[in-house]
């Protein structure tokens, strides 16, 4: 089986978040950048385990950007990918990224195309769905368990209320969430393996630019807590009720 | 100027997410056709929050984003609409998208409020910061977040017809539904009761499900609960987990890590209850009580009780 996994550079989950340039752009001074934790610990692991499972086949990983994510991209290979391809473009906009994704795509004749049910800097969940609209494939989002049997996989997706349980033909885009897998630290030997493991870059595409962030925002500050004293903890439901009009 | 928009309706009652995107449709003017499919009942009833029509492929029971998409699309043709507005939820993440990628259009996920000056206003950096986008594109997608805007309640009434063109064989099938309890849905609960490893054990949730019963809200726990398998991993809240935007949000035992604030800091009421001053959820809290949860909890649900006796 040939899997494709789109792997996005994020910064790190504890990182400071502000702008500069006139709140237009993300200050990356002094950020750690990472994998998108969807990307790595779900759709990465997912893919390794279904290609030892059958042991042949084999896991690509893909990532749209400039060279200052190939430390990103090395991490990845690490945990196991066998190559890394990255498409050299900055990243504009989830359709650029798309268009960008499905034209490295179109001819290598994946079985199976996995990404993070989204990326935790633009949270945005988009591009999955759109690689696939490009491809004319099936796309399941928030995918939370997926096996492949033969040509067929069985797909559970997180839908309000519940699960759904899948089945859909390959290939096909897959939006992975918690649950799928479980995350991988890689271990010395994949982190020397990886420095000789092959990273791929292509040219950028042609795409469009079809929206754009103009400019970022912090929200507003949160007014002083009012505390309550345990033994008056009642008291908070007569305030959520009587100031607060929540309940 | 014509709206489309795309809402999942199945089920006997008509979703509030449903009910807010087509009033932020009608609120951005013009002429609203309300797209659905499935069972939907009292569909004319969206005329209420402002659409003239409601077209529903009745065929169509699943998810199958292809097929929604063609259905979109065609009636977004035929309608000759410049905006499409979905639900930023798993029915729209499966449409939405491949509704813009096969119009070219750009597309914002997870709006959540009105444009202001032709810019669409989304979370970012899991609700760390706010982005405001342009789109360039003749014909914008916009993914309503829920719990976004207020749902209008006018006296309208929609007309219904079915939808009668080909949709193609769906290519994804529906083997099984497991629902996860009765319980309330956590992305579009008004209320949620979270709780995380103060309560030193899944055997005492009892408390938490009460106080939620009494509120009409919905359960959530942190990350390590739902990793310790107290909990099923759905009722993760935070940046790995789902993200929330309830009215009111009460953390139990949980210190409120970076990681769950970016989850759970969209709520408009945050009430936190922790054995520790020292934990940094009460800075992001908006009612804070130190004290034990075994000894609050009770308090709690006692007062919650009381309140609805008086009502």
């Amino acid at each position: 089986m040939k899997i494709l996994v789109l792997l996005s550079q994020v910064p790190d989950t504890t990182a400071r978040i502000a702008f500069t340039n006139d709140n237009t752009q993300y200050d990356a001074s002094g950020v750690i950048f990472i994998v998108n934790p969807y990307d790595e610990w779900y759709a990465l692991v997912r893919a390794l385990e279904l290609k030892e499972a059958t042991g042949a086949g084999s896991v690509t990983t893909l990532t749209v950007g400039g060279a200052d994510t190939d430390a990103t991209i090395r991490k990845g290979l690490a945990i196991g990918a066998d190559e890394a391809v990255r498409v050299d473009a900055q990243p504009t906009d989830a359709m650029q990224v798309a268009q960008q994704i499905a034209a490295y795509a179109k001819d290598k004749g994946f079985d199976l195309i996995l990404a993070g049910k989204e990326t935790i800097d633009h949270n945005g969940g988009q591009v999955g769905a759109m690689v696939a609209e490009l491809l004319d494939l099936p796309y399941v989002p928030l995918a939370s368990k997926l096996d492949v049997a033969g040509t067929a996989a069985t797909v559970e997706r997180d839908v309000p209320g519940g699960v759904e349980v899948l089945e859909v033909a390959l290939p096909l885009v897959i939006g992975a969430s918690k649950g799928m897998a479980e995350q991988r630290i890689p271990n010395m030997r994949g982190i020397m393996a990886a420095r000789t493991k092959p990273l791929n870059v292509v040219p950028a595409a042609a795409s469009e630019d079809v929206a754009k962030t103009v400019k970022f925002e912090l929200p507003p500050a949160k007014g002083a807590v009012k505390m309550i004293p345990a033994e008056d903890a009642g008291q908070l439901i007569q305030l959520l009720h009587s100031e607060a009009k929540v309940i | 100027m014509s709206t489309i928009v795309f809402i999942d309706t199945r089920g006997e009652k008509i979703p509030k997410a449903a009910q807010e995107a087509v009033t932020f449709a009608s609120q951005l003017g013009g002429n609203v056709t309300a797209v659905t499919f499935g069972d939907g009942q009292a569909l004319e009833s969206l005329g209420a929050q402002g659409a003239s029509k409601v077209i529903v492929a009745r065929g169509v029971k699943v998810v199958e984003g292809q097929q929604l998409t063609k259905l979109v699309c065609d009636i977004a043709q035929k309608e000759n609409a410049n905006t499409i507005v979905c639900v930023n939820d798993a029915t729209g993440k499966a449409v939405a998208p491949r509704v813009a990628a096969r119009l070219k259009a750009g597309h914002v996920a997870g709006v959540t409020a009105m444009p202001e000056g032709g810019l669409f206003r989304r979370n970012v950096f899991s609700g760390k910061a706010r982005a405001f986008v342009e789109v360039s594109s003749a014909v914008k997608v916009l993914s309503l977040s829920p719990n976004s805007i207020p749902v209008a309640k006018g006296d309208g009434t929609a007309t219904v017809e079915d939808y009668s063109g080909d949709l193609g064989t769906a290519r994804i099938t529906v083997k099984e539904v497991r629902k996860a309890g009765s319980g309330i849905p956590l992305p579009e609960a008004e209320r949620v009761v979270s709780a995380g490893r103060g309560l030193k054990g899944p055997e005492n949730w009892a408390g938490v499900e009460e106080l939620a019963d009494i509120l009409n809200a919905a359960t959530a726990c942190s990350r390590p609960v739902a990793d310790m398998h107290w909990r099923p991993h759905h009722e993760h809240v935070g940046q790995t987990g789902v993200a929330i935007r309830p009215n009111l949000y009460i953390a139990i035992g949980i210190s409120g890590a970076i990681q769950h604030l970016a989850g759970v800091n969209q709520s408009k009421v945050i009430c936190v209850i922790n054995n520790d001053p020292e934990a940094p959820f009460f800075k992001a809290a908006d009612y804070g009580i130190v004290g034990d949860a075994f000894e609050v909890l009770p308090k709690l649900i006692e007062a919650a009780k009381k309140l609805n006796d008086e009502r």
